[in-house]
């Protein structure tokens, strides 16, 4: 496979090419695999996270999408029998370099889970401070600030300013999600993970959280993983398409911006998958 | 994307990151310190654990022999007695109370797992009640109904009614636990393939919650094994053979209550030989249950 993270050079560059070298880059991997117990699950996987943009993991079920997201923020470390090999840095800093702390680095690279999961014996403001409060911030005036802004920045606020004591539990699901990216946001990371965001919400409630995450760029770099390519071409920039090797382990197939690869794919593996004849 | 709308977000994440780097280290040790009274805790709780095991395993150890397993008691003075007529009394013992207790204890869990109303309320606080009574009181009562009236005489079956009580509970919650644990969807397709309640029980729930279920009867039968006040007012114990339940029979935790405080060396060990055998039994039931169910769910599952 030639090197996916550059775009064949006899390709005409798209109007919105992204900037796929590492000087646009927060985040870059380089040969990433991840096993459990011996078992290999995602293969040498190469791709740079463009910095203010949308990257996309896209594939079939079993394809390594999830277990790649989880690496960037070193979560596999809580799984006994796994082993991430291969270089992940965001920005200059190694990911599993020895000077790392892991939970400084996810309080830099957040995450958004599949289920809405506010923490329920919380309130809206408690939920939106945790990760604040959990990294040692104590200034009130700092936690407020963060919190009206984070809320903001979801779409949250102008429906919860006036009940911000009240248990998130009573926030319907697309609100209690949003509320779970309001939390990962006020800690203000420099990526933020999203895995499958939308799975578990009806469609109103994921045209919002689409919506939210193009205006959530300019702060935040953002990876999503996604089934659904419909999302993965409204809300990308640039698109990680993998699917399953013949072990089983997930494999790059493709990393292109979106219009590129939703366009005119160079494999044609990513044009069977993007057009729906598999998967 | 512009500069002047992304400052203040700079300067809070630059503050906050200075915050939580400032305070990792002091988190760090606070995290630790946690962790290793954790650990202490645990190592503490398991001190008494250990200590009686290895004392039982060496005091109980010697007394093992075939003649142990295979004789019957003998008069005091007189080496070479055994438990023989012991193992037997507790095997029918407690076979009759747990053939009485695990159906009537399983079909409550049902009830119990499948409803929420008032009467459900009521029987979970019955059975959480009766698992509270000291198994004395059930033995009180077992004497009254079976031994003073009932059957007129100490008998095995007795034992077994008392025994069987102390099991019901227990068998009844870890039952209601084991069955909740079925997710609703499996009895919703059951449902809406158009079976009936009891046939989707049956066929469906049980059968699924399988691990679950053998896992909470043999606890209940290892704990019911080794009650002793139940036994003491209802089969009083015996120094001879006899496999009939109408009749007194003895019982290997009777054999620690009155050999273990004898003047003779012989018969206290035999006691200590009997209390390593009711370990033993627990340890077996308990990681046999557990093998298993272990087994089943692999079975089902892979």
């Amino acid at each position: 496979m030639s090197d996916p993270t550059t775009v064949p050079a006899a390709a005409p560059p798209a109007p919105d090419a992204v900037p796929l070298a590492s000087p646009g880059a927060v985040m870059t991997l380089r040969d990433v695999s991840v096993a459990f117990s011996g078992k290999v699950a995602v293969r040498d996987v190469s791709f740079d996270v463009a910095i203010n943009q949308v990257t996309a993991l896209i594939g079939p079920s079993g394809s390594g999408k999830t277990t790649l997201l989880r690496s960037l923020n070193r979560m596999h470390d809580m799984t006994r029998g796994a082993v991430v090999s291969g270089s992940i840095k965001l920005g200059t800093l190694d990911v599993y370099g020895p000077a790392m702390a892991p939970t400084l680095l996810r309080s830099r690279v957040g995450m958004v889970f599949q289920r809405p999961n506010p923490f329920p014996t919380m309130s809206i403001y408690d939920n939106a401070v945790s990760g604040l409060r959990f990294n040692g911030v104590r200034n009130k005036a700092l936690l407020d600030e963060a919190a009206e802004s984070a809320l903001i920045a979801a779409a949250l606020w102008d429906s919860v300013r006036g009940r911000l004591r009240a248990h998130a539990s009573t926030l319907s699901g697309g609100e209690q999600q949003r509320l779970c990216i309001a939390r990962a946001l006020a800690v203000e990371p420099e990526v933020l993970l999203m895995d499958e965001p939308t799975s578990s919400l009806d469609p109103s409630a994921t045209k919002r959280i689409e919506e939210l995450i193009g205006e959530l760029k300019d702060r935040v770099s953002i990876v999503i993983v996604t089934h659904n390519m419909q999302q993965a071409s409204r809300v990308s920039d640039t698109c990680v398409f993998l699917l399953m090797g013949e072990d089983r382990a997930g494999e790059l197939v493709e990393a292109a911006p979106t219009t590129k690869l939703f366009s005119a794919p160079s494999d044609p593996r990513t044009d069977d998958y993007v057009n729906g004849r598999f998967g | 994307m512009t500069i002047m709308a992304a400052d203040p977000v700079l300067a809070r994440r630059a503050e906050i990151q200075r915050i939580a780097e400032a305070t990792d280290h002091r988190r760090q040790l606070l995290s630790r310190l946690a962790l290793l009274a954790c650990r202490a805790c645990l190592v503490i709780t398991l001190i008494p654990l250990v200590a009686l095991l290895v004392y039982v395993v060496i005091r109980g150890a010697s007394a093992w022999s075939w003649a142990f397993f295979s004789h019957l008691p003998t008069p005091a003075g007189i080496p070479g007695g055994g438990i023989w007529n012991a193992i037997v009394g507790s095997i029918i013992i407690d076979a009759i109370a747990a053939a009485g207790a695990i159906p009537f204890g399983i079909a409550a869990g049902l009830f119990l797992a499948d409803s929420d109303g008032r009467i459900a309320g009521t029987v979970r606080l019955a059975a959480d009640v009766l698992s509270g009574v000291p198994s004395i009181v059930v033995a009180i009562f077992a004497y009254a109904v079976l031994v003073a009236h009932g059957i007129g005489h100490f008998s095995a079956v007795a034992a077994s009614f008392a025994i069987g009580i102390l099991m019901l509970p227990v068998i009844m919650r870890a039952s209601e636990t084991a069955i909740r644990g079925v997710p609703t969807v499996l009895s919703e397709a059951g449902l809406a393939l158009g079976a009936r309640r009891a046939t989707i029980a049956r066929r469906v729930v049980l059968p699924a919650a399988l691990p679950g279920l053998l896992t909470g009867v043999l606890l209940a039968v290892a704990r019911g094994a080794g009650e002793t006040a139940p036994l003491l007012l209802t089969t009083i114990n015996s120094q001879f053979f006899s496999a009939s339940p109408t009749k007194p029979l003895a019982a290997v935790p009777l054999v620690i209550y009155e050999n273990g405080i004898q003047a003779y060396p012989d018969l206290v060990k035999i006691a200590w030989g009997s209390a390593l055998f009711l370990i033993v039994m627990v340890l077996v039931l308990s990681v046999g249950s557990r093998l298993v169910a272990a087994r089943l769910r692999r079975v089902r599952y892979e």
